[in-house]
Formats: C-alpha cells, structure tokens, sequence
C-alpha cells in the first residue's frame, strides 16, 4: 500500500491492520486449512483456534446443529495444548501467513489462563492475546468467568501481569448486563474488548425426541445473532474507553460497516467461513464499493459513527 | 482438494425409495478418488448438506442421497436446469493401492453409492471384485444392477427377504469364498459392528458425522482414533481398520 492511502486500514493497540477483517477464533483452525484456499495474508489478521494448557478433545458428537439463519456448536474447546500449538502450528503457520496472529485463549482456572498466556507471551508471531471468558461449551470454567465482573477482572489481571502484549477480553452474551463485565476488565488492565461469544442454545430432534446435540446446549451462531452483536458492542463502546473487536453473525461487506458504527475498531468473521469458505476474501474486496455508497472515505473514521457527539 | 463452485443440474430423480440421484455439470470439480463427499448449499438453510458422490468424470459427478430431512426433502424437489452451489473433493476417500488381488466391498443402505465409483476404477485396475449390498427391503434397493454391469460378482441380502438373500451383509459374507485381500466399507454402525466380528482381514471404513464446515476448519465432526483425534470430514470420512476404537463409537 505505500504511495497511497490504504482505505481500509485500522489499529488494534499499537498493531497496524491492512483491513478490520479477522476470522473469529474457531472458524478458522491455525489457518492451514484456508491458506490451502486462498492467501490468507490478504486478511487483517486472524484469531487461531481457542488454546488451552492441555490438549483436549472437547465434547461428544454430535456437536453440530442447524438452526435458522444460523447453527450450533458444542465442540468444547478442542486443540492440541498450547505446548503442540507453539512447536508445530506456529511453525507450520509462519510458512503461510506473515503477520501477527490473534492467539486466542481459553482455559479452566485463573492459573490455567495465565500460564497458557505466558507461554504465547514469548511468540514473535503473536500479535494480540484473545482471553476467551466466554465458552459456553465446557464445564467448570470457559463462560462462568465471564458472566461475573470479579472473575473476569481477575482472569484479565493475572494474564495482564504476565504479558507485554495487548490483552482482549472476549465476552460472553449470556449475561444480563455485559457493561458489567467490560467495565470490570477495563479496570482489571485489559486493552480491548472482543465481544460477542455465541447465545447459549438447544435444538431437540424431533424424530429422537431428544436434544440434537450430544452435550444437549451449544453456542448459537451465525447471521440471526448480528443485530444481539450489534447492540452490545454499542453498549460497551458507551461504557469503555478500550478499543472493540466486534462479531457476531456478520457476513457481508454492509456487516462489516455497521459493526464498525456501532463501535468496533475491526470486524471477526466466524460461522460464515464455514459455510462460505471465501467469504473473508470477498467481504474485503466488496468494502470499498460498500464504502463508496455509503459515502465513507476511510473505514476507521465510521469506528463508533452512530453514537451521538 | 476443495473447490467451490455453482454446477447445474442435469438430472435429479428417484431411483429407490426414499432416494435420488442428482448429476450435476459444470466447470471442474474437485474430485479425484473415490469415497469423496460434496457440500451442498440448499437455499434457504444454513449449514451446508454433506453428500455421497457416487461417480465422477470430465465435467459432471453424481450425488446420490436418501431423503432424511428438510435438506435432503429439499433437494429431491429441485429440476434440471437449476443451479446449485456445491463444495466438491472433500475428504480422503478410499486407498485403492491398498486393495490386493481380490477386494471384498461391502454397503448397506445410504452406504451403497460410493461403491459406484470404486469398483469401476478397481475393476479398470484389474482386480477381481466381490460386492455385498444389504437393505431392509426389495423397495430400498438401488445400484444392483448397475454395480453387476460393472463387471463386480454382486450379493444382495434384504432384512425381509423380499430381495436377495433373507439376512444381514454377514449372511451374504458368509456366502462367498473367504479368500479376500482386503475389504472396503459404508453403511451404519450396527452393520459395523457385525461386520469386524466376521472379518479377519484389513479394510477401511467410511464414517458420517454431523458436519459444520465439510473441511477442516470447525472440528464439530471429530472422532478419537489410535492415532488421535480426527477430523471425519477432512482425515477422513475413511479410516483404515486399525485405526478405528470401537469402544467409543455409539
């Protein structure tokens, strides 16, 4: 882009993006199996598969559901451990993929967040750290720590405390006042907010007469929860001064820019990769014609645009 | 390797009860082995439908599907001429170099169709192919006839009887010489079940999971395996028989 202005660039705490566009932890694996598709440099960034200390296979199949306008998911935070993801993902990333990546976390303990942090801390690849206080799909950790402001202040201070990196909070829905919890990581040190996690959801398969799914609830997700996303990003940007990664059901360039009113420094792109394995490439090809009707010159102008004075 | 592309329909009818075959053609599709799947956008729904392809050539393949739901129902109404848009050369397929002189291969139900493909490029390379299809009934059996014109020694055992010989695939097994290098598989897991209990010889098995993405990327359709976790839509859906843990298959 040098010589000439780059209308989609946007900042995330210091780390320079050529685009807002930022497939969403989960949808994206460690970026193999999209690179394989198209280049994935082309992206903004991109936030790898949820990493915890150990490996873990997650929950029992089936864990996939369809629903209107979007599906559910119960995987229960499968990955190889953050040990296999820095000696063998990373590596084989860097081979494709030649900036920072999003290292999203997730974790069963305060302890557990911070030493899997730690240990990300030290990779040069890694741009930003995504904590992950919000899946829905594991027991005795994932979303209880983030539908309570103390537990999420202390995730976000102990992971604080052994990174230099930027620190994002990733927030769950299912929550009665997600200002809350945002305000709580704020003052806990957090640098961002990435928000939404998926709604807390159940299919029931009629010909069974049982649940669909084998862990019974899953994360809803997909383009029926943008307009629940879109309200609470714009609830946050109110509330906190921190940048905002904003997801949740986008999957169109016009998605992308009334995130970004709404509040969000940068968009991530989740269930729709699964269903449309090119859409990243084609939302951030379409966003300057979509900028051009809706009479917006630079895209990180519009950050926040539909909140008053 | 995936491709993505919007195919057109060239026939879509039924060819059994409760099931179809849709050809479809178009620009190249991704498929080189036989044992693929395809990913089928069905307006109007979310996810996209994971689908048996039971032949391929230069410029069109078959999908071949039972009606099982709204997806399937769906597809089983759309005419020729309409477009459908379709993630093709998913999943591994089987390993025809692992055949042997004497493959035996064995289907049940919505399992039948890939064997379309396999035997045609097993009998191209030569080999002495036996087949065995179970159904529950005569009004379920599709392929027969065609897998026969292929030039496979074919068996077919319905639940009832009214077709075939009265039993299970393992009847039909039974039947036959024992002599066979290696065996391929798809159908249900209770036909597996029978089938490992009567087979001393090494094969491998197609697996069905519900799928989010078809390739790779969400990990909804993972299965534990002797060697570790993978994922049925893009390790597999074919895994070979020592791989398998029964124990943690439902």
């Amino acid at each position: 882009m040098s010589g000439k202005q780059n209308r989609l660039s946007v900042e995330l705490c210091g780390l320079a993006l050529d685009n807002p566009i930022i497939p969403a932890s989960g949808t994206f694996g460690y970026g193999y199996e999209f690179a394989e598709l198209y280049d994935i440099n082309i992206l903004g960034s991109f936030s790898f598969k949820g990493t915890t200390y150990e490996p873990r296979f997650g929950n029992q199949t089936p864990r996939i559901a369809e629903c209107s306008m979007g599906m559910l998911n119960s995987i229960g935070l499968q990955n190889p451990g953050v040990h296999a993801v820095i000696e063998q993902e990373l590596p084989k990333l860097r081979q494709v993929f030649d900036k920072k990546v999003i290292a999203n976390v997730g974790g069963f303990s305060v302890e557990e967040y911070a030493k899997t942090a730690a240990l990300l801390d030290e990779c040069e690849q890694v741009g930003i750290i995504e904590v992950n206080i919000s899946c829905p799909n594991v027991h005795n950790g994932g979303m209880s720590f983030g539908t309570d402001p103390k537990a999420a202040a202390e995730v976000t201070a102990a992971v604080k405390e052994v990174t230099k990196k930027p620190v994002f909070m990733k927030l769950s829905p299912n929550v009665a006042d997600i200002v809350s919890i945002a305000k709580a990581c704020e003052d806990a040190g957090a640098d961002g907010i990435s928000l939404i996690n998926t709604l807390l959801g159940m299919r029931i398969d009629l010909r069974r007469k049982k649940p669909v799914l084998a862990n019974k609830m899953g994360g809803f997700s997909g383009e029926a929860v943008f307009p629940v996303a879109v309200r609470m990003v714009y609830q946050v940007y109110e509330a906190v001064k921190l940048p905002i990664i904003g997801m949740g059901g986008v999957s169109s360039a016009e998605g992308v820019i009334e995130m970004m009113l709404a509040g969000a420094s940068a968009v991530q792109i989740g269930a729709a990769n699964l269903v449309e394995p090119f859409i990243c490439p084609k939302i951030i090809s379409e966003l300057p014609t979509a900028m051009d009707k809706y009479g917006i010159k630079n895209i990180k102008d519009i950050i926040g645009g539909a909140h008053n004075g | 390797m995936l491709k993505q592309n919007v195919f057109e329909i060239y026939r879509n009818y039924m060819i059994a009860k409760d099931t179809f075959v849709m050809v479809l053609k178009g620009e190249e599709h991704g498929f080189t082995v036989p044992g693929q799947f395809a990913n089928v956008k069905v307006p109007g729904l979310y996810l996209r439908r994971p689908i048996s392809v039971s032949d391929y050539n230069d410029g069109q393949f078959a999908l071949m599907y039972k009606t099982v739901g709204v997806g399937t129902e769906q597809m089983s109404m759309m005419k020729p001429g309409e477009k459908v848009d379709v993630l093709t050369g998913l999943g591994n397929g089987y390993d025809l170099e692992k055949s042997g002189d004497k493959p035996l291969l064995i289907a049940g139900g919505s399992g039948v169709p890939p064997m379309y493909k396999l035997i045609k490029s097993l009998v191209a390379q030569g080999k002495t192919v036996d087949c065995v299809l179970g159904f529950n009934s005569m009004e379920e059996v599709f392929l027969f006839d065609e897998l026969r014109a292929l030039g496979a020694n074919v068996l077919v055992a319905t639940v009832n009887g009214s077709y075939g010989l009265k039993g299970f695939v393992t009847d039909a097994i039974a039947a036959l010489p024992q002599d066979h290098s290696f065996f391929y598989t798809c159908g249900p897991m209770p036909m597996y079940n029978a089938i490992r209990k009567v087979l001393d010889i090494e094969g491998q098995y197609s697996f069905e999971e519900r799928m989010g993405c078809g390739f790779g990327a969400c990990m909804g359709c993972s299965m534990m395996t002797r060697s570790g976790a993978k994922r049925v839509c893009k390790d597999g859906p074919v895994f070979n028989s020592e791989d398998i843990i029964w124990e943690d298959q439902k």
